[in-house]
């Protein structure tokens, strides 16, 4: 029975990985990095699963494709189903119309409903409810795939893949692109949050035409904040400019969270290609499953079923964009 | 057309590269609209230096790259930025913004003409981001400036042209030296009476990046500049308060 080898233990690693067991493959994992951390990008990811959203300013397949996402999470870790609350300030109202008009699958709230929703947005007196989203914790998303995965026999091996590696999958992020010359890095930076004042418990969209925010609860008390998307390829810092747009953001939103403890400051550079849509090519012995931009958790499932369908039944999803084995 | 520091555009659309929902996207804007100038900004993204990939795509354009200073709020960060612009898109054009308002955007003309008269001393082809204040044109002008552009209305808000009445005297007072709308076109008509009002070229970017579709916008835009240059060069009819018929009869033997 083949051995497929996965590399690199991010949120794409980990998904082709636990698709590939799921239908029975046998499947081992190298990441230098060890464990899920913070070496990943999806170490800093929101966890949003957000099709509707997310379609106001991405391609269509983002939209169909992460439809699936909610119940391909919801077998593997803890998903909470509870929406996805979008607002704007009253001088910004304009863009809240404009996010209606270029998305479905939301209903309209005034005060009354945001506030029933979450008592804690009481400055609100408008906006948009996208009832059928979801999200999870991406640390520990990861994490308990890697459990699941070891309890099923799958060996992590803590060292870079062998070079000459028959049957690889390389899910390397932004790492890959010495082979994969069209991928570029577009830099995020968030910031994790400890605010005992405030209640929100479900992620909550921020519109502003210079500085989005999403802020998605993590329970405890605890949000991330984030992100801004830039296209830079330095990841060494926050800029004072990121950190004051992002707390002022949240700011507006509740004025307590003024008052909130940072614990963590993350930065790190997404993974993309020229259309920000996730690719699979077949490059001699290896399959590059990579791109997943700003919709890791999103598509990471789409992008594990499109690999698994070539590896096990050399079918071609949408994703494949080359094929040269 | 006019000449922009000796070059010459092949039409008069220049687009900015920010904003728009992918680079694939953004590449297909500009060549469905023919723009023949890419803006882009240097100061937020310029951070670390190197290893651009998103510059790189840009350069690849194949079009006039003018780098710009957005989101400067000093004279010292502009010098900086243009500096660095030059070396990372090898080019003396620089689009200088200097910004005054944070909540408008507005330029800080005063700041501007100081920023500009040292820039064109080092060597650079200044475009400078100002209001359509006269004054201030001369200035920029005298500090070495050989385009203006004026504001249509504040950066991203898609109102058109707020004062049409300044902007026509800006027009009248500057006839030799091309002139620049340069943001707050929200449509294309608002391109096209850029245009019609004898404005050499619209820079815009946020109405074509953050449009529904930016390539149909973007090509939108590039047959509105394209109907307004048109209609200026075929000189149009005045307006008048009565009905002129446009055959007349008086004195006709219409009746025979």
């Amino acid at each position: 029975m083949t051995l497929w080898s996965v590399i690199g233990s991010g949120v794409a690693g980990l998904a082709v990985a636990s698709e590939l067991v799921a239908r029975g493959a046998r499947v081992q994992v190298f990441d230098p990095g060890g464990a899920p951390g913070p070496h990943g990008c999806s170490w800093w990811a929101g966890g949003m699963l957000a099709p509707w959203c997310e379609f106001e300013n991405a391609e269509e397949p983002v939209l169909r494709l992460g439809q699936s996402a909610i119940d391909w999470w919801a077998d593997r870790t803890p998903v909470q189903r509870r929406g996805t609350i979008v607002v704007a300030n009253t001088r910004d109202l304009p863009d809240l119309r404009r996010f209606a008009r270029r998305t479905t699958g939301f209903v309209d709230i005034d005060r009354g409903i945001i506030t029933e929703l979450e008592p804690d947005m009481g400055s609100f007196g408008k906006g948009l409810f996208f009832e059928h989203e979801a999200h999870l914790d991406p640390r520990q998303a990861l994490q308990d795939l890697s459990r699941q995965l070891k309890e099923k026999g799958v060996e992590f091996h803590q060292k870079l893949a062998p070079a000459q590696l028959e049957n690889a999958i390389d899910c390397r992020g932004l790492h890959a692109r010495e082979v994969l010359h069209d991928l570029r890095g577009v830099k995020g930076e968030m910031l994790v949050v400890r605010c005992p004042d405030v209640t929100l418990t479900r992620p909550v969209r921020l519109l502003h035409p210079r500085m989005p925010l999403y802020i998605v609860p993590r329970g405890d008390g605890i949000y991330m904040l984030g992100a801004t998307m830039i296209e830079s390829e330095d990841s060494s810092r926050i800029t004072a400019r990121s950190m004051l747009e992002l707390l002022s953001a949240a700011y507006s939103v509740n004025p307590a969270f003024g008052e909130a403890e940072v614990l963590e400051i993350g930065v790190d550079l997404r993974p993309a290609f020229p259309d920000n849509l996730p690719r699979i090519r077949r490059l001699g012995r290896t399959i590059y499953a990579n791109g997943l931009y700003r919709h890791g958790y999103l598509l990471a499932p789409a992008l594990a079923q499109g690999v698994a369908d070539l590896a096990l039944e050399n079918k071609h999803s949408e994703m494949v964009d080359e094929d040269r084995a | 057309m006019k000449a922009f520091y000796g070059t010459t555009l092949p039409n008069p659309l220049m687009l900015g590269t920010a904003q728009y929902p992918s680079p694939t996207i953004l590449e297909q804007a500009f060549r469905a609209s023919g723009a023949g100038v890419a803006t882009v900004s240097l100061r937020r993204e310029g951070a670390g230096g190197t290893g651009q990939t998103f510059w790189a795509m840009i350069r690849d354009l194949g079009v006039q790259i003018l780098p710009n200073t957005a989101g400067c709020h000093t004279i010292k960060e502009a010098v900086t930025t243009a500096q660095m612009a030059r070396e990372v898109f090898d080019t003396t054009w620089i689009k200088l913004e200097l910004i005054g308002h944070t909540d408008s955007l507005q330029p800080d003309v005063f700041q501007l003409v100081e920023a500009a008269r040292i820039l064109t001393e080092d060597g650079f082809q200044v475009f400078p981001y100002t209001t359509e204040d006269l004054i201030v044109g001369e200035r920029l002008l005298e500090a070495g400036c050989e385009v203006l552009m004026p504001w249509g209305a504040p950066i991203g808000s898609g109102r058109g042209l707020n004062n049409k009445y300044a902007l026509r005297a800006m027009r009248a007072e500057f006839p030799d030296v091309p002139l620049v709308i340069d943001a707050g076109i929200g449509l294309p008509s608002h391109a096209a009476h850029a245009m019609e009002l004898g404005y050499d070229a619209v820079l815009l970017n946020t109405a074509v990046a953050r449009a529904g579709d930016p390539i149909e916008m973007a090509q939108a835009m590039a047959l509105a500049v394209q109907a307004g240059q048109l209609a200026r060069q075929a000189d149009p009819i005045e307006p008048r308060d009565m009905a002129e018929a446009s055959t007349p009869v008086v004195g006709k033997a219409f009746l025979s």
